[in-house]
């Protein structure tokens, strides 16, 4: 379904990777695995769209991804680096706020459910700037839940986070594939997910 | 979602954010009328020279303030990442950037509007030079936050983007300062200020349609 052919990096004078074939199919979990520095984060970027490949298409449904922007972006949700959480705002105005800025409208229950099913529940209604590094990285985790796309890329979902949120992480993304999602992640950390056999993606220049 | 709704959605989370911020919007406001109030002590209370610059002061305090306040335009929402999710919204960017630029003027824009009879008063303008100064305003400053979108998308991410934004925008800023200040000046004179006002509404009318365009394909460049 999604589709990576033949894709390139080049950043600077570097070429952080060439000729990367892949396809993530329904159900499916793809690792991208290399060293720090390696282009884990570009190809990522690469594959939402944010950044053009050097070299390569990326297609979705056999649809190249800037051709079917719309459609793609409406399936396809990013867990990039920063969490996309505003300071000023609290975790269930900033959930709301990014639901229906990607046009899914929410209810406060279902933002409630979310961020209670992700350990939130006692700071729904305090701004963000107080919660920690991992209570953040948590709200935008509770936006995945909500936003119900089909591919899920993941930029390091895992650090910051404690043991019992690994877990829950875990088995949000095992739930996801059970149900006919895709998703693709970047990781340092193990990943085990009962009934997954995880794809390895390995990076080389 | 239709479009207006994505665009009335922002507006409310802009409004929130600036509720909660409001300093931000007061040093804005604050460096407007000190400004202003500057040139009388340079140049001496003499009341004849005051009147006849009053509506030119007021509007070069306007575009310095303006260009203040565009830093934030879109700086916070590139540093905490949803900048990248607004671009992955499947919305397209024109529609959200027509958004947050109208944001930008509500919240920027409309206070100087509001302050400006008061300093016109302390120039001593006419009360027809007055109203002219306000709808010469109205007419202008969303012109300022539409140009400065381009400025501010174009240096995101920049090492001193604050100095190079000014350097890029101050001179497109130029016509709308020629005409806004030349209607005050008309009135003031009795020359009439409806073909100034007019360029004005002309140079607004082509910038809200141009603008978003040209921030799209600069808000994909920072961010890339």
């Amino acid at each position: 379904m999604l589709e990576g052919k033949d894709l390139a990096c080049v950043r600077g004078e570097r070429t952080l990777f060439s000729h990367l074939n892949f396809t993530l199919n329904e159900g499916e979990l793809l690792l991208v695995q290399g060293a720090n520095g390696s282009g884990k984060t570009s190809l990522l970027r690469m594959l939402c769209g944010l950044l053009t490949p050097e070299f390569g298409e990326i297609l979705w449904r056999g649809e190249e991804i800037g051709a079917a922007r719309e459609t793609y972006h409406a399936e396809m949700a990013y867990f990039g680096h920063a969490p996309a959480v505003k300071e000023d705002l609290s975790a269930s105005e900033n959930l709301d706020f990014s639901c229906r800025l990607a046009g899914i409208p929410v209810d406060s229950d279902e933002v409630k459910g979310a961020l209670g099913h992700l350990g939130l529940g006692h700071c729904l209604n305090l701004p963000t700037k107080s919660l920690s590094q991992g209570q953040r990285r948590r709200v935008a985790l509770a936006r995945l839940m909500l936003v119900k796309a089909k591919l899920w890329i993941l930029d390091e979902p895992l650090t910051a986070l404690d043991q019992a949120a690994l877990q829950l992480v875990q088995t949000l993304i095992g739930e996801h594939l059970r149900q006919g999602g895709m998703a693709l992640m970047t990781t340092h950390q193990p990943v085990m997910i009962t009934g997954i056999v995880p794809k390895t993606l390995p990076l080389t220049p | 979602m239709s479009t207006l709704q994505i665009v009335f959605v922002l507006l409310r989370r802009e409004l929130m954010l600036a509720m909660r911020r409001r300093g931000d919007v007061l040093t804005v406001l604050f460096f407007f009328v000190i400004v202003a109030s500057l040139f009388p002590l340079g140049v001496g209370p003499d009341p004849k020279l005051l009147r006849l610059m009053g509506g030119g002061v007021v509007w070069v305090a306007a575009l310095l303030a303006a260009m203040l306040s565009l830093g934030r335009m879109f700086a916070s929402d590139y540093a905490d990442g949803t900048l990248e999710q607004l671009v992955l919204t499947p919305t397209p960017p024109v529609v959200w950037i027509t958004g947050k630029i109208l944001a930008h003027w509500l919240v920027s824009g409309v206070p100087l509007i509001l302050v400006a009879p008061v300093l016109g008063v302390q120039f001593g303008l006419s009360n027809e030079a007055l109203v002219v100064l306000v709808f010469s305003l109205l007419l202008g400053t969303p012109v300022l936050s539409l140009i400065g979108a381009i400025g501010a998308a174009l240096t995101l991410g920049l090492r001193g983007g604050g100095v190079l934004v000014s350097l890029l925008v101050l001179p497109l800023y130029i016509p709308v300062l020629i005409f806004g200040a030349g209607a005050v000046d008309g009135a003031m004179s009795g020359l009439g200020s409806e073909a100034h006002l007019s360029l004005l509404g002309s140079i607004l009318i082509l910038a809200f349609m141009l603008t978003p365009w040209a921030v799209s394909a600069a808000l994909r460049i920072s961010i890339e």
